[in-house]
């Protein structure tokens, strides 16, 4: 590393940059999305290799369908993971919002929108106060989220009341899980997408230009682009060529979409990052911690709900079970297989879609193999061993570089 | 922050015990100026009654041992403590600082002894942290600019920093104090703290910072400097201060002052009856 005074070339030739930043992130382990895509590409030619109709398009629809829930609910939990805390009600408060959600629906005849609405505000304050006890009283996240995740659990027990199971019946709540638009939608929808990425990369690089500042090479950014477009129209293809593109999917990738913008283009966002690297230099710089965590754990009972609703509309129902079990498992799991440190202010939202995929995959892989719920978590715990050691593995590699 | 009413001459009332030394430079207005600040954390009494002038144009040396409440003098400046008695007066107006926010909007801007800075973050990131700019219709963060703006500063400062996209875990050490130094100045600061700045420094990087700091105080900034390293407040300093348990003992003119007189009044032993080994 050259030092302040050390007479070094501030910026050289792209392709050295280029290569010396990625040296820099393989040895400090800052390789962000790779593993978990090596990862669910190897997953999948397992699967295939034992059972050819795994990658077959309804299958395929099936998955992406069947992930709409826990991916949900894992947007949240990166949220407070990038703040280097944990939500572990957010099981709890998935069955609260969903249970919320259905008495209102089916009991007390609400149409769809207010039942919904209502669930959703039941996680965001569940999530406000969580966060004001965390702040206030400065009790471990950990500690206040254990808490409510048996208070909420309760809760559910107490809404539901004496009927062990709600079948829900409003035609636009079950929609949201059991609607497929047309190819026609599907390839609209992922026509916009890639224009609108293109014309996203084509700004930047021209409002770089105009500022004077230097550029990554043009090269580099089209392959990214290239990648992205292909893994966008393949996926409509597969859709379009079954029973078509699920509103869940759409739902979900909504959700990753606009807090991926939150996260890394706002100020907002930025002012998350800066929380979870170092809380003390965020506060020194006037940002308000304590808000900042609470608007987040504010967020993540919000998405918790979203994720019961989602999850509710999939099965039709909601009942004592609904959100226990391992939707609060697998959310976190699949936050940190998508890549997203443990320990604050590294990873994207990203995350939840890859790590859902990979959690989905293997769920809906080895069920396929009429494989029992045995192997189902001995698998899931291993895949997520894996990811924790690839996180702990960088921190220290990190660390090594003095940081 | 509130401003609670200037004095008639735009002069606090000095202390009760006595009030700051006369000052030599009496013909010029301090910028900022503490009085009988005071500071407790449980039974340690981290600051007591201690006053504390900076003008305009000035570097003022805050030494003192380890413990002797340098840092706590400092951020109470900062907005980081809030000291349980005393006043603070800046540009002759009697303020109210009750967080971090208040200083910054007044031009008091601080380099903190363990930087502040987010690791995870990269350069621009960090040097706008708090104050990030943003476009007007959508809100969204104008990188572009910041970077531009980033750019210049640093090399303003003449700041050798490779690419400021990179995150802060990628610099050296030297690199670090740069960024938190270019931070500090780059708001139009009147005053600038800088709590140790060259202490984890080599030779080049201190002679670096040092220069820095005689830039900015030829800037016109009062420059609050707080180092262990006497030759380097020699070199840089206009004025020392001394603070011993809590209390400020003395304040000296560089020019009429020598090492053995403040390493003296640093470890309470009298001036005249302490020899130093040789
Ligand atoms: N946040 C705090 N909580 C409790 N005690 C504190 C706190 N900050 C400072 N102190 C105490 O106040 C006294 C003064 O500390 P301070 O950090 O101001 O010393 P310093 O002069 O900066 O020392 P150094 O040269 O070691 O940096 C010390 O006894 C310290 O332990
Ligand atoms: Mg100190």
């Amino acid at each position: 590393m050259s030092a302040a005074g050390a007479p070094s070339a501030p910026t050289g030739p792209p392709v050295v940059s280029n290569l010396q930043s990625l040296w820099r992130r393989v040895s400090q382990g800052d390789v962000g999305s790779l593993p978990v895509i090596a990862g669910l590409v190897l997953i999948w030619l397992v699967f295939y290799s034992l059972n050819p109709l795994f990658l077959s398009p309804r299958n395929l629809t099936n998955l992406v369908s069947q992930i709409a829930d826990i991916g949900i609910v894992s947007v949240g939990i990166v949220l407070v993971l990038l703040l280097g805390e944990i939500d572990l009600s957010v099981g709890s408060v998935y069955g609260l919002a969903s249970a919320v959600m259905a008495v209102l629906s089916v009991q007390y005849g609400w149409s769809a929108a207010p039942a919904i609405v209502a669930g959703l505000l039941v996680g965001t304050a569940i999530g406000t106060f969580q966060g004001f006890f965390f702040t206030r009283f400065r009790i471990p996240s950990f500690v206040v989220t254990l808490a409510g995740l048996l208070t909420w659990f309760g809760a559910q027990l107490h809404v539901m009341g004496e009927k062990g199971t709600i079948n829900l019946d409003d035609p636009t709540i079950v929609q949201l899980a059991g609607q497929f638009f047309p190819p026609s939608v599907g390839w609209t929808l992922a026509v916009i997408a890639v224009v609108v990425l293109a014309t996203d990369l084509f700004i930047r690089r021209r409002r770089r230009a105009a500022a004077g500042l230097p550029q990554a090479g043009l090269a580099g950014d089209l392959v990214k682009l290239g990648a992205v477009v292909a893994v966008i129209l393949g996926a409509t293809a597969i859709m379009a060529s079954d029973e078509g593109v699920p509103l869940s999917l759409l739902i979900l990738l909504g959700f990753v979409v606009g807090f991926d913008l939150i996260t890394t283009r706002t100020k907002f966002g930025r002012h998350i990052f800066a929380v979870g690297g170092n809380a003390e230099a965020a506060r020194r710089a006037g940002i308000s911690v304590n808000g900042i965590r609470i608007a987040v754990f504010a967020l993540c009972g919000t998405l918790a709900a979203a994720g019961g609703i989602m999850g509710a509309s999939r099965l039709l129902a909601v009942n004592y079970n609904s959100g226990t079990g391992d939707t609060l498992l697998n959310a976190i799991a699949g936050a940190v297989i998508g890549g997203t440190s443990l320990f604050g202010g590294r990873g994207t939202v990203w995350s939840a879609l890859t790590g859902a995929l990979v959690i989905g995959s293997i769920n809906n892989g080895l069920a396929l193999l009429s494989a029992a719920s045995d192997v189902k978590f001995m698998v899931t715990g291993g895949v997520l061993l894996a990811a924790v050691t690839i996180d702990a593995v960088a921190r220290q590699g990190r660390q090594r570089a003095g940081v | 922050m509130t401003e609670t009413g200037g004095w008639p001459g735009g002069h606090p009332p000095t202390a009760p015990s006595g009030g700051p030394p006369p000052s030599v430079t009496s013909d010029r207005q301090p910028i900022l100026q503490l009085r009988a600040i005071s500071k407790h954390f449980g039974a340690v009494e981290a600051l007591s009654g201690v006053d504390f002038d900076v003008y305009p144009s000035e570097v003022v040396a805050l030494v003192g041992d380890n413990g002797a409440g340098k840092s706590t003098l400092v951020k109470t400046i900062a907005g980081i403590n809030i000291p349980d008695s005393g006043e603070i007066w800046f540009e002759g107006q009697h303020v109210a600082i009750h967080g971090p926010r208040d200083p910054a909007a007044l031009g008091i801007s601080t380099v903190y002894q363990d930087l502040a800075l987010c690791d995870n973050l990269d350069v621009v990131a960090n040097l706008y942290l708090g104050r990030e700019e943003v476009e007007p219709p959508v809100l969204l963060l104008s990188e572009e600019r910041m970077e531009q703006r980033a750019r210049e500063v640093l090399k303003s400062l003449d700041v050798k920093i490779p690419n400021p996209r990179n995150p802060i875990a990628a610099l050296s050490g030297g690199q670090r104090q740069s960024v938190a130094v270019a931070r500090s100045v780059m708001w139009k600061a009147k005053v600038v703290l800088l709590d140790e700045p060259t202490a984890a420094l080599g030779v080049q990087q201190t002679k670096q910072v040092l220069e820095l700091i005689l830039r900015l105080r030829n800037q016109g900034l009062g420059v609050v400097v707080i180092s262990h390293n006497l030759a380097n407040v020699f070199e840089v300093a206009d004025r020392i201060v001394v603070l011993r348990l809590g209390k400020r003992v003395g304040t000296y003119e560089r020019k009429a002052a020598s090492e053995e007189r403040i390493v003296a009044a640093i470890t309470g032993a009298e001036f005249g009856k302490f020899q130093p080994q040789v």
